[in-house]
């Protein structure tokens, strides 16, 4: 039986000759990406921004009255909702933020809640209520807070460890290339306004152990062949310990792609989000692993003599008197 | 590295099976069979987004401890005033910016007046739970200290949490978890609840209950403009009653509170036909029932709940028995609601949704059958991608990840841990990056091979020099799961719990089980040339 090879052995793919436009491009993205949460804003579902979001499936229509159900919350007064199908024809999620001056009420989005769906099952006695969520202002803040705390807390936790396993310049480009999985990351949230919840904040935790994945594997080979090849020049080097590696790269991201995408299609809806934003995060992490990783270390500098001991003042002394020198 | 003593291998084997079979109850139960009952049952719990619940986050101001505190210690010391013998009259008292402080009236009592008031300064274990001090000689101000307010704040809470359980145990309903978090805050979650607004009512009533007399001299037209005459304070009737939007005024003092009461039934008022709730008296809140009413005959007391005065009756008799009926335009549930309240307790301190999530139990249903399709399809894939790359070796891939999720889920059994919505993507993630070793071993492999190694010197090779990043992955990936630990409440837990654990039974599987039968097998058939 012929095994299947999606990469060729002994590929010799120039990687890094185009190392200084490709970073120009993950820059561009970066920058970009923070443009996008700027300028447009992520799109905060009630973890983050407060109010209440209630989940209804009608039993007996075949599909939702979302104009209506519009008009109906809306004449509640607190502000228009965002009324979307969730999950089926027949079912819809509807939210309705935390109206201005209520972000310091305790109870207010609870009680915004309750009248909500009485309103919906009174008007619509086959409206069954699937879920509900409500927020608080004081909670969403403390969501925030801990959200950008753990994100900045995991990102600095991992680039310290692969400083120590490795060298400082291979923590640098870690760290370089986690900033750019997760702005990018973020930027696509901005873009396609997609809510973002407490669990796309769990994903982009996932994202920042998964990403560097790849980055380590070609890290640690890089390590290797600095060992092996003392006089080759970096940026071959690089392009050497890539293409070695290149069939691991691909195979161990599309494994988990594959894994990924069955989820996304047959899923529970509730979890669309949080797994486009792994997938996406996947392909992201792959190209900064190649990309961010890589040339930052010609510009930082490393040189096989940082995996080789240097020779202390001590032992050039204790040389001198074996009479080695 | 190839070498497994008999005694490993029975070892390692052992361990597999274990955790393995720990997981047999859980799939049992996933896909409707019935699990022997004779045997252990572990069983993987699953969180309220798949079993369906209610999550609540309730939260109390602690303002309102401060405030309750300073008006308990108003009542303590006007009693020790009085009662002192001979009594020390006092005046001028006010209970306001988080101190209080009165006058007496003659300086000569300073004195006697701060012996008795001095044991009520200190706490149960000798902390200092209030600073006394004399100004002028003549007014005493008493401040809370901070070690004070902490003691007072924790015990509110700590009693809080306990009616909040009684409460829900009057619903009758199965597992209720009831935890305190912080300083200020309890969450309450409820499985497979039928109506979370029910149980937002019962916790949102603090049922506070109290009967105070009805301060006659008040002018109507002041009550009506919220004007209060001395020594009264003015409450507005309950929403549903007929005075509603009308207020009344009460004396502050001499009343008496409704949480010494051994018991509280919803009724019927057999004369008015009205829903009633019949509450009984211990026997010392009896006392100062019948006290209270003997005093009063022929006036009006009103009885207050939460701030807000239900009805205001005429007492036409003494009540001496202990019991009394309260009447307050009730529906039946509010009458019902309310009894429950009584008999579990007030709460000490109001306590408001801050945070809900509810999910039904079809939603919960639907999750997991989606969930359970796309896992079964995305390991599949995964198989048939391994198995066309790796061949015999892409074989012990597979075999090591139906081991890895079997035991992934039986030590989640075992430790009881929680199977939430995000758990369901973590299996996947498991699923799809679990192979991850496997494909740097066997492309190590390869590798070696293309470079002439022999075939035992390549496997071994690649087990070695592949385990060095694999190790580095897993603990990035680690580091990541205690961030997402750290930071998540309730499913987001469950994701990093899957995601920490997956982490170390792949590692297993994928490293120490794949070498295990690779060797076994590179013993027995001794191949020149293996297919990778």
């Amino acid at each position: 039986m012929k095994l299947l090879k999606l990469v060729p052995d002994n590929t010799n793919i120039k990687f890094l000759k185009l190392r200084v436009p490709f970073f120009v491009v993950s820059i561009v993205l970066i920058v970009g990406s923070w443009a996008a949460v700027l300028v447009n804003g992520l799109n905060f579902g009630v973890d983050f921004a407060g109010g209440q979001e209630v989940r209804i499936t009608f039993e007996e229509r075949e599909v939702a009255p979302i104009p209506s159900l519009r008009e109906l919350v809306g004449g509640l007064g607190y502000g228009e909702p965002v009324v979307q199908e969730f999950g089926g024809p027949n079912a819809v999620s509807i939210r309705v933020a935390l109206p201005e001056g209520t972000e310091d009420t305790p109870g207010a989005a609870t009680a915004i809640g309750a009248k909500v769906i009485a309103a919906i099952t009174e008007e619509y006695p086959d409206a069954r209520t699937d879920g509900n969520d409500t927020v608080s202002g004081k909670v969403a803040g403390e969501f925030r807070n801990s959200a950008i705390l753990a994100l900045l807390a995991a990102m600095a936790a991992v680039s310290v460890y692969i400083w120590v396993r490795f060298e400082w310049q291979f923590g640098v480009g870690a760290m370089f290339a986690l900033v750019h999985d997760v702005s990018v990351t973020l930027g696509l949230f901005a873009l396609t306004q997609m809510e973002f919840s407490l669990q796309i904040v769990a994903a982009i935790l996932a994202i920042i152990g998964y990403s560097l994945n790849d980055t380590i594997v070609v890290y640690d080979r890089i390590r290797e062949n600095l060992k092996k090849y003392r006089k080759m020049p970096l940026p071959e080097l690089l392009d050497l310990s890539v293409n070695e590696t290149l069939a691991r790269t691909i195979m161990t991201s599309l494994t988990l792609f594959v894994a990924l995408i069955p989820l996304l299609i047959f899923g529970p809806p509730s979890l669309f989000g949080m797994v486009a934003a792994i997938t996406a995060g996947l392909f992201i992490g792959t190209y900064s692993s190649v990309y961010m990783a890589g040339p930052l270390l010609i510009w930082m500098g490393v040189t096989s003599n940082s995996f080789v001991p240097q020779e202390t003042a001590m032992d050039r002394q204790e040389k001198i008197a074996r009479g080695e020198v | 590295m190839l070498d497994f003593p008999l005694w490993k291998k029975l070892w390692l084997w052992g361990l597999t099976l274990a955790a393995a079979v720990l997981a047999l109850p859980s799939l049992f139960n996933v896909s409707g069979l019935d699990w022997p009952s004779a045997l252990p049952n572990p069983q993987v719990n699953l969180g309220l987004d798949l079993a369906g619940g209610s999550h609540l986050l309730l939260e109390a101001r602690a303002a309102d401890v401060r405030v309750q505190r300073l008006e308990n210690m108003e009542e303590n010391v006007r009693q020790l005033m009085r009662n002192a013998k001979p009594r020390i009259r006092i005046g001028d008292v006010s209970t306001g910016e988080g101190r209080m402080s009165f006058m007496l009236e003659s300086p000569a009592d300073i004195d006697r007046a701060r012996g008795l008031i001095e044991p009520l300064m200190q706490g149960v274990n000798l902390t200092r739970e209030w600073d006394l001090s004399v100004v002028d000689g003549q007014r005493i101000v008493l401040a809370p200290t901070s070690a004070g307010i902490d003691t007072a704040l924790d015990d509110a809470m700590e009693s809080a949490t306990e009616v909040v359980r009684r409460r829900i145990d009057e619903l009758g309903t199965r597992e209720p978890t009831i935890i305190r978090q912080g300083d200020t805050r309890i969450v309450v979650q409820v499985p497979g609840l039928e109506d979370p607004e029910a149980l937002k009512n019962l916790l949102g009533q603090t049922a506070q209950l109290e009967f105070k007399m009805v301060d006659l001299n008040a002018l109507p037209e002041n009550v009506q403009a919220g004007v209060a005459p001395a020594g009264s304070e003015i409450f507005p009737y309950a929403p549903g009653t007929p005075q509603a939007g009308q207020f009344e005024a009460v004396r502050r003092l001499g009343g008496i509170r409704g949480d010494s009461l051994t018991g509280a039934q919803a009724g019927v008022d057999p004369t008015s036909n009205q829903n009633v709730v019949n509450i009984t008296f211990d026997a010392q809140g009896g006392a100062k029932f019948a006290k209270l009413t003997t005093e009063n005959v022929g006036k009006p007391f009103a009885i207050i709940l939460d701030g807000q005065v239900l009805s205001a009756p005429n007492i036409n008799e003494p009540i001496i028995g202990g019991r009394a009926q309260i009447s307050g335009s009730f529906t039946p549930e509010s009458a019902n609601n309310l009894a429950i309240s009584l008999r579990s307790g007030a709460l000490p301190v109001p306590l408001t949704v801050v945070e809900e999530r509810t999910v039904g139990p079809d939603l919960g249903a639907d999750s997991i059958r989606r969930g359970l399709l796309a896992m079964a399809v995305g390991s599949i894939a995964v198989i048939v991608l391994m198995v066309a790359s790796y061949g015999r070796f892409g074989i012990y891939s597979t075999i090591a990840l139906v081991f890895n999720v079997l035991m992934l889920l039986g030590i989640m059994a075992l430790g009881n841990f929680t199977l939430t919505l995000p758990g369901i993507a973590g299996f996947v993630i498991t699923i799809g990056a679990a192979v991850d070793a496997n494909v740097l071993i066997n492309e190590r492999i390869r590798e070696e091979r293309a470079r002439g190694r022999k075939v035992i010197a390549a496997v071994e090779t690649g087990y070695k020099e592949a385990s060095r990043a694999i190790w580095d992955a897993n603990i990035t990936n680690f580091i990541a799961g205690v961030a997402l630990f750290a930071f998540g409440s309730g499913p987001v837990k469950g994701f990093a719990v899957v995601l920490v654990v997956g982490l170390f039974t792949s590692v297993f599987t994928s490293m120490v089980l794949t070498r295990m039968w690779v060797a076994g097998w590179l013993r027995k058939a001794r191949p020149a040339d293996i297919h990778i």
